[in-house]
């Protein structure tokens, strides 16, 4: 019987590949639902804080923060970079860098400088390689990411907003559509888009305790991070999706090739005990 | 019927209050606030301490918040809790932290290149050996 102990080798050393894809793909279908309930539960505090940015535009027009005038000359832009810290999930952080180096190479040929801000040790990986400023990093968030983690690395790119090293902000992340289905996402932080509301019927202003520009501040400052940190929750909610699909795929591919083994196995059997029956038939027809 | 105002208390990671209460009491930066329906606009910071609501039923509920923002319109009172605490200082130490990463991810290039030139060093080496086994063949016969 040659090769098919090999054969039986293979087969064995590929059932037990399948036996890993599949656990890892059903660890990722339970934490998909996780990260999406995160999601969820972080909504209500950006929507509550939008709405009070958007009464504070109300109430103080003639007050202009930095954060939301838009500066004419671009000469650096920012990039919040949210990936993930595990592989094995397909192209997902693959994908979205591919985009991203597309937009960076863009901002180059207007002769805007490039700086980086990286969340995710995919990310980290990734840009080590290439020539890109990388102002802050923050990795190893797990399951739970906690805003905690973030404050640091948005607090990095606020100040240099602020000291107009940058004059233009994204954060990108990849959008979770479905469980099928992530978009590489890049939205505007800095400037804040002016918010779209009717016009003032009556004017009025808030009571500040103690000064409108440092609560402004604050609100603004926890209104960045609140969006980073959706972007957080929303890609890995993205990582889990993909990774599962990603996962999924290989335990087909496993199945497919185990089939086929087992096809070359068992004909490989088949000749043998033929080999051996003619042999034998031979062997008494010679006597 | 008592007078309502409705109260919102969320934080980033969760939704944590929403209902229609008599009074909401706080403690804000300048000092403890009790907010009755109809109260004028207001927008504070909190200190961490306690958020208490009182119920249109009676009673009354206690939450704890580590500081925040308080928002109030005449019939909406938001409090936007913060999940950590929040210092100028301790965000300094975060921000640099987070700085220091970077430096760490940036330092990693030149471990990467270390690690090329091991590999250069090692495979020098292989060679090395290779042709010193050659030699010896060739004397052994």
């Amino acid at each position: 019987m040659s090769g098919s102990k090999e054969i039986v080798g293979k087969i064995k050393s590929v059932q037990n590949t399948r036996k890993v894809t599949r656990a890892l793909e059903m660890v990722s279908a339970s934490k998909i639902r996780k990260a999406q309930d995160l999601m969820q539960a972080s909504r209500p505090y950006s929507r509550m804080m939008r709405q009070v940015i958007g009464h504070l535009a109300h109430a103080n027009p003639e007050y202009r923060h930095p954060f939301t005038i838009e500066r004419e000359e671009v000469t650096r832009v920012g990039y919040v970079i949210v990936a993930t810290d595990r592989g094995l999930c397909g192209g997902l952080n693959n994908n979205m860098f591919r985009k991203l180096l597309a937009e960076f190479r863009e901002w180059e040929e207007k002769g805007v400088e490039v700086t980086t801000v990286i969340i995710g040790r995919k990310a980290a990986q990734f840009f080590r390689r290439l020539k890109v400023n990388i102002s802050a990093a923050t990795q190893d968030l797990g399951e739970r990411p906690q805003l905690e983690d973030l404050i640091g690395s948005v607090k990095v790119v606020l100040d240099e907003y602020r000291d107009a090293k940058l004059d233009r902000l994204f954060v990108c992340y990849n959008h979770f559509v479905n469980t099928m289905t992530q978009r590489a996402t890049f939205d505007q932080l800095l400037p804040l888009p002016p918010a779209d509301e009717g016009p003032m019927l009556q004017y009025w202003d808030y009571l500040y305790e103690p000064d409108a520009e440092s609560l402004l501040n604050d609100v603004l400052t926890r209104y960045i991070e609140s969006l980073v940190y959706q972007a957080t929750l929303e890609n890995l909610a993205s990582e889990h999706a993909a990774r599962m699909v990603a996962m999924k795929s290989a335990s087909d591919n496993a199945s497919n090739l185990i089939d086929e083994l087992r096809l070359v196995y068992n004909k490989a059997r088949q000749a043998a005990i033929t080999q051996e029956i003619s042999e034998i038939v031979g062997g008494a027809a010679a006597v | 019927m008592t007078s309502t105002i409705h109260c919102d208390i969320v934080s980033a990671e969760s939704e944590i209050f929403s209902g229609d209460v008599t009074m909401v009491v706080v403690s804000g930066e300048e000092g403890e606030l009790g907010i009755a329906p109809r109260h004028a606009p207001l927008l504070t910071r909190l200190k961490p301490g306690q958020v208490r609501v009182m119920l249109p039923e009676g009673g009354e509920e206690f939450y704890y918040i580590s500081g925040g923002m308080l928002e109030i319109q005449p019939h909406v009172v938001t409090v936007l809790s913060d999940t950590a605490q929040r210092a100028a200082d301790l965000d300094e130490a975060a921000a640099v932290k987070a700085k220091e990463e970077a430096e760490r991810a940036i330092a990693d290039r030149s471990a990467g290149m270390e690690i090329a030139q091991a590999q250069a060093q090692l495979a020098q080496a292989v060679a090395q050996l290779a042709a010193l086994e050659r030699l010896r063949k060739q004397l052994k016969r």
